[in-house]
């Protein structure tokens, strides 16, 4: 184990959005104010925090679409500031956005898959066994040959995730994959991602809101005001309510639910998050 | 009488081609008047086009669409009220603002139902008020706010135009907890103010549960539930079995039913929830909780 990612006091806030006074620029709204974190291979990390956090601007850093204005990003051993690695930087770290419509260029689904191979000079026999293993692997090696206009929001999401696997990276960042998703193409995406990080050791790290998709990963960050302010395992996280609440974040319904039976002087553990420990824990009072 | 109804409402896209589909099959549905609907249905299950053709944006292959007791195509006029009448909100209404202030985006239904300057300068400031966007926002453009706020200036162009009908689909896609329920609760207030009957389309279940009187639950082309909310949410089993979500606390519920705890079904929120379980053991352990 070693850290794919680790983030080294970084700041950040956008050009036209700080004051000069004396020669010195100040920020006037900083958006990252000193984020420290690594990430191990192979974890899976869900980053939430309300809309304009800061969450989805850190992401942006993660492979170098964004360099800090102080501090530094490391991906693997290189400085996310040396402008000749970032070939480098973004084979190694894949990005996936919330929109499926914005990040499909081509008009057959298997090109689109290949279109950043293309750009790296893949050899031809090599590219069509990628593009069919990353195919295969988010389960859209059927629809190779559709055009991607024909597929639902979950499938072209899905195809998306195959062009950035095609190119073997090492961690994938997805920035609210699921955001703009029905129910189900919600399961089908969170599905492959799950399975992308256990079968094939690709490190995850996805930012949403949605809690529930936070409560299946390794370990969840919170952020607020572009700070970390929760860093640890689901359980962990979810049991800090009122706080999560005053982020203007949610916490699943049956910690809620639990949070608010134990306010009457019961005493059922607060570390529940899923449907199942919720049913056993109310089982033992109730019955 | 219900100010929506259908009869035999059909519509089939791409007629003659190999692509025909019956997007609704054969609706018979009544709306009464000041209800506030949550419609959900799997993605292709019809609610969309269900709703487009409320305010006759889209015209029934065959089937009827009557709007306070009128056919909106027995005329060219009936139409054009119809229009009025109903307002549609669409999936990310932010993308179709295009004015040049927050203002200007506002008054252009208003406008266009050809009302007088003081009236519509009424009708804009009070909506900007009712949707939180601030007096000195109006003269901004619209594509300097943030995207919370830009959809709710979207929102306010349509209640401006004071429909008696308000239809949002997917008002909160792709937002926060914090942003969606800021958007739930201005619709709410909206509801409650004037009394106009709103349908919202929505994903999520939670939000639906919390917020709408009735549920209409959309299947394959076809209506497979119209009713109260607790009503509807007591069919958790087979509306799991379309690919809907059912709230996780509903879930929870039928789980320890299941398992042989005897306590009513239709608890679909949180807070009931806590109730029902405190007045549970109040019961068994005699009065302990209460």
């Amino acid at each position: 184990m070693g850290n794919i990612i680790k983030t080294d006091d970084i700041h950040f806030y956008y050009e036209n959005e700080y004051s000069v006074e004396e020669g010195v620029e100040s920020p006037v709204k900083e958006i990252l104010k000193g984020i420290n974190l690594d990430i191990n291979k192979g974890e899976f990390v869900a980053v939430l925090g309300h809309n304009g956090s800061g969450k989805s601007t850190f992401a942006k850093h993660l492979n170098a679409i964004l360099l800090p204005k102080k501090g530094t990003v490391y991906i693997g051993d290189i400085d996310t500031k040396l402008e000749d690695r970032h070939f480098d930087i973004r084979q190694r770290v894949g990005m996936v956005f919330q929109n499926p419509d914005n990040q499909i260029v081509a008009t057959v689904v298997e090109e689109d898959v290949a279109f950043a191979l293309e750009n790296l000079g893949v050899e031809p026999k090599e590219m069509r066994n990628r593009v069919d293993d990353a195919l295969k692997a988010v389960d859209m090696y059927e629809y190779r040959e559709h055009a991607p206009h024909q597929l639902s929001g979950g499938q072209k999401q899905r195809v998306a995730i195959a062009g950035v696997i095609a190119m073997r990276p090492e961690c994938i960042v997805l920035d609210e994959p699921t955001a703009m998703l029905d129910p189900k193409g919600r399961q089908e995406v969170l599905k492959t991602i799950r399975m992308l990080n256990k079968n094939f050791g690709i490190t995850i790290v996805a930012i949403t809101h949605y809690m529930d998709e936070a409560a299946e990963a390794d370990r969840v960050v919170v952020m607020d005001e572009g700070e970390v302010i929760l860093d640890d395992i689901p359980k962990e996280v979810f049991s800090h309510v009122e706080l999560l609440k005053s982020v203007g974040l949610d916490v699943p319904q049956v910690t809620e639910l639990i949070y608010e039976l134990n306010k009457y002087g019961l005493n059922i553990d607060k570390q529940i998050i899923t449907e199942d420990e919720c049913v056993e824990a109310l089982m033992k009072i109730l019955a | 009488m219900g100010i929506i109804k259908t009869e035999n409402l059909t519509y089939t896209y791409s007629v003659g081609t190999p692509f025909e589909k019956k997007a609704i099959d054969n609706i018979n549905l009544e709306i009464e008047e000041g209800e506030l609907v949550g419609i959900i249905g799997h993605t292709g299950s019809g609610k969309s086009t269900l709703i487009q053709h409320f305010n006759g944006l889209l015209k029934p292959t065959s089937g009827r669409i009557l709007i306070e007791g009128e056919d909106i195509w027995k005329s060219k006029a009936s139409t054009r009220q119809a229009r009025f009448t109903v307002g549609l909100v669409f999936q990310y209404p932010e993308y179709q603002i295009f004015e040049e202030t927050v203002y200007r985006d506002i008054a252009f239904g208003p406008k266009n139902m050809g009302l007088t300057e003081d009236e519509i300068d009424y009708r804009v400031r009070n909506t900007a008020t009712a949707v939180g966007i601030s007096e000195e926002l109006l003269q901004r453009s619209p594509f300097e706010l943030s995207g919370g706020q830009k959809r709710r200036v979207a929102i306010a162009g349509v209640m401006a135009m004071e429909p008696k009908i308000l239809i949002l689909d997917e008002p909160t896609a792709g937002l926060d907890p914090k942003g969606r329920e800021k958007i739930l609760n201005l619709i709410k207030e909206h509801h409650k103010k004037t009394g106009c009957t709103v349908l919202i389309v929505s994903h999520s279940m939670e939000d639906i549960a919390r917020y709408a009187n009735k549920i209409l639950v959309m299947n394959k082309s076809k209506v497979f539930c119209y009713g109260k909310t607790a009503e509807v949410f007591k069919r958790a089993n087979e509306i799991s079995e379309m690919g809907l979500t059912v709230p996780q606390i509903t879930r929870v519920i039928n789980e320890l039913k299941n398992r042989g705890i005897n306590i009513e079904d239709e608890i679909y929120t949180v807070k009931y929830a806590k109730e029902i379980f405190l007045k549970y053991l109040s019961e068994k352990e005699g009065g302990a909780y209460d």
